[in-house]
C-alpha cells in the first residue's frame, strides 16, 4: 500500500533534502487551563469545586486542522492567511513549542523560532540585551562577544547616537524591533521560523533584513516567514502556504498563492 | 505545482504534493527516517538534561544578574536599593520585635541575632516565591525559545543568592555598628550559605513545577511561608521558647531541625560570637547537608519529569 507512493511526496518544486515534514498536524489550544488567574466569577469557581469538575471551564480552540507539507533545504516559505488563521500556531508547533493534538512534525535538527524578544528585558540597556538574547538562543559567551559589533551595526541602533547603552524601554518601537531581529538573525539555524518580524522597521531596514534572510537561507536551509505584507512574501519567498481557519487552502509558488489569496480577500 | 483545497480538504489527487490521506502518513515517517528527521519536543534523559543545563550556565547567570539589575532600574536611587531594602527590613523587624514586643529578653546581641534570622529566612522565602513564578511568569520565554526549563528556577534562585550577598554586606555593617567585629569564624558562613542555596534551589525547582500546573499555589504560599517563618525562630530563640513555654520538648526539637531553623542557626553561629556551639542542635552539619542534598536532588528530578510539558497547552 504505502510502498508504491513515496515518490508522490517527493514531487515538490524543489529537490533538496526535506527539513520539515508536517504530517496531518492538528493543534488544539486549551484556553483558561489555569495559567490565567482570576478568570470566571468566584461563585462559578465555588460551584465547580462543589461539583468536583476535573477540568474547570477549559475551552478548546482547534487552531490548526490537519495541515501537511514537506519543506526542503533552500526553500523560503511564506505563510499567509487572515488574522487567527493559525499561522503562528503552526510555526510554534513546527518549533516544537506546542504539542500536536494529532499528527506529527518531523524536523531536521531543532527549528528556531525567531522569538528572542521574549528573553529581552526593557529595563536593561540594548548592550546587555544583546548579550542576554544571544545567550538565550544558546550562543556561548565567546560567540556573543565575536558577533556583538555585527549585531549592533546591523540593527543600525547607533546610527543616530549612542542608543545601545540606553535602556530598551527608551527605544521607539521600530528601533526595538530592529534590535530584536538583529539579535535573532545573528545565529545560523537549520530551520528558521520568522513571525511578522519584518512588519516594523523602515524601508532601509526591511531591505537589509530581506538580504539577511537570503543569507540565512543559503547558509542554513529552510526559512519560514509569517507576514501580512503580500509584497514581502512575494519578494522574500519562493513558495507560499495559505492557511484559512486552520486549514491549508493552497500550497505552491509564492506568486500564484499570493494572487489567489488577494483574490479571496477582495471578495470578502 | 500548486492546488487549492476548499475546507474540509478533499481526497488528494494523484499528483498531490502533500501527504493528505492516512495511507501516506506512513510515507511521511519513512521520508523522515530516510533523511534523519526527528520529532521535536521530547524530554531528554537526566544525563543529557544536566549536560544541556551546564551548556546554558552563562545564560542562567546572565538571566539572574539581568533580573537583579532590572529590579531597581526605575528607582531614582537605583542599585542603592539593593542595600537599602534589607537595612529597612531589619529596622522594621527590630522596631516591632525588639522595641515594641520586647522579644529580645534573654538573647544577647539581639540586633544581629534578629537581623541574621530575617535575612537568612528571606533568602529561603524569596527563593520559594520566585520559584512559583519561574514558569508561569516567563511563559513568553518558555513558548518562544528552546532551553532546559530548569534554567529559569535555577536562575531565580541564583538571583536570590546575589540579593542575599547584598544583604550580607548590610548585615556586616550592622554587626560592626553594634560592636560585633569580623573574625575567622565568619568563614563558616560560606559552607552554610552553599548548603542553604542548594536547599533553596531544590525547593524553587519543585515549586516551579507545582505552580506551572496549579498557579493558585502562589496565592497560598505567603500563608505557608509566614507560618514557617514564625516556627523557625527567626525573631526568637527556639531553646528559650522551650524553657519559657509549655510546648512539649519533642516539638521544639522538631522545629529546631527544620531546614530554615538549621540554616539560620548555622549563620548566627558563624557571625555572632555570643551565639555558642552548644546552642546548635546536635549533628547540625549533617542535618544541614542532608536537607540540602535531599531538596536539590528530589526537586531537580521532580522538575525534569515534566520538562516537555512546560508552557504547552
Amino acid at each position: 500500500m504505502a510502498d508504491s507512493t513515496p515518490t508522490v511526496i517527493t514531487t515538490s518544486t524543489k529537490t533538496g533534502a526535506p527539513t520539515v515534514i508536517a504530517d496531518d498536524v492538528h493543534v488544539v489550544y486549551k484556553v483558561n487551563g489555569g495559567s490565567t488567574k482570576g478568570r470566571g466569577s468566584a461563585t462559578s469557581a465555588l460551584s465547580r469545586i462543589a461539583s468536583r469538575k476535573a477540568t474547570p471551564g477549559i475551552r478548546e480552540v482547534h487552531a490548526v486542522k490537519g495541515v501537511s507539507f514537506v519543506a526542503r533545504k533552500g526553500e523560503a516559505i511564506g505563510l499567509i492567511g487572515s488574522n487567527g488563521s493559525g499561522k503562528s500556531t503552526l510555526l510554534k508547533a513546527v518549533a516544537g513549542l506546542l504539542p500536536t493534538a494529532k499528527g506529527r512534525i518531523f524536523t531536521q535538527g531543532q527549528p528556531s523560532l525567531l522569538g528572542v524578544n521574549a528573553a529581552l528585558m526593557n529595563d536593561l540597556t540594548g548592550e546587555r540585551n544583546v548579550t542576554l538574547g544571544g545567550l538565550a538562543m544558546g550562543m556561548s559567551r565567546e560567540e556573543v562577544r565575536d558577533r556583538y559589533d555585527d549585531i549592533v551595526e546591523f540593527s543600525g541602533i547607533n546610527e543616530k547616537g549612542d542608543f545601545i547603552s540606553l535602556p530598551m524601554r527608551t527605544y521607539s518601537s521600530g528601533m526595538g524591533a530592529r534590535l530584536r531581529f538583529s539579535i535573532a538573525a545573528a545565529k545560523s539555524h537549520d530551520v528558521l521560523l520568522i513571525d511578522e518580524a519584518l512588519s516594523t522597521g523602515d524601508a532601509r531596514f526591511q531591505r537589509r533584513s530581506q538580504e539577511r534572510i537570503e543569507e540565512l537561507r543559503a547558509e542554513a536551509g529552510t526559512v519560514f516567514l509569517v507576514s501580512h505584507s503580500n509584497g514581502t512574501i512575494k519578494q522574500t519567498c519562493d513558495r507560499a502556504i495559505w492557511l484559512e481557519s486552520g486549514i491549508l487552502r493552497m500550497d505552491g509558488p509564492a506568486e500564484e498563492v499570493v494572487a489567489a489569496y488577494e483574490e479571496y480577500t477582495k471578495k470578502k | 505545482m500548486s492546488q487549492t483545497a476548499a475546507p474540509p480538504a478533499p481526497p488528494a489527487p494523484a499528483q498531490d504534493t502533500r501527504p493528505v490521506d492516512p495511507d501516506q502518513g506512513l510515507d511521511a515517517a519513512e521520508l523522515a527516517a530516510k533523511y534523519g528527521l526527528t520529532v521535536s519536543g521530547a524530554r531528554p534523559s537526566l544525563k543529557e538534561y544536566v549536560q544541556q543545563l551546564w551548556e546554558r550556565r552563562h545564560f542562567i547567570s546572565a538571566f539572574a544578574t539581568a533580573k537583579l539589575t532590572a529590579q531597581y532600574s526605575e528607582a531614582k536611587l537605583g542599585q542603592i536599593w539593593q542595600l537599602m531594602t534589607p537595612l529597612l527590613n531589619a529596622t522594621v523587624y527590630y522596631f516591632i520585635f525588639g522595641v515594641l514586643m520586647g522579644t529580645k529578653q534573654g538573647v544577647p546581641d539581639y540586633i544581629p541575632f534578629l537581623v541574621t534570622g530575617v535575612f537568612i529566612w528571606t533568602f529561603t522565602a524569596n527563593s520559594i516565591m520566585s520559584g512559583t513564578r519561574a514558569i508561569t511568569g516567563n511563559m513568553g520565554l518558555v513558548r518562544a525559545l528552546h532551553f532546559p526549563r530548569a534554567s529559569l528556577p535555577i536562575a531565580l534562585a541564583l538571583q536570590q543568592l546575589q540579593q542575599l550577598l547584598f544583604s550580607i554586606a548590610a548585615l556586616a555593617m550592622i554587626l560592626v555598628a553594634v560592636g560585633v567585629y569580623p573574625a575567622v569564624s565568619w568563614l563558616i558562613a560560606v559552607p552554610a550559605l552553599v548548603l542553604q542555596a542548594m536547599f533553596n534551589t531544590g525547593l524553587s525547582l519543585a515549586m516551579a513545577r507545582v505552580a506551572s500546573k496549579t498557579p493558585d499555589v502562589s496565592q497560598l504560599m505567603p500563608f505557608v511561608l509566614r507560618t514557617w517563618m514564625y516556627v523557625s525562630g527567626v525573631m526568637w530563640s527556639l531553646p528559650q521558647l522551650m524553657t519559657r513555654s509549655s510546648l512539649p520538648h519533642g516539638l521544639v526539637k522538631v522545629l529546631q531541625y527544620n531546614p530554615a531553623a538549621v540554616y539560620i542557626d548555622l549563620m548566627r553561629f558563624a557571625l555572632i560570637h555570643s551565639f555558642k556551639a552548644k546552642q546548635l542542635p546536635p549533628h547540625v552539619w549533617a542535618v544541614a547537608g542532608g536537607w540540602a542534598v535531599l531538596a536539590l536532588v528530589a526537586g531537580f528530578i521532580y522538575f525534569w519529569k515534566a520538562e516537555e510539558k512546560y508552557g504547552r497547552g
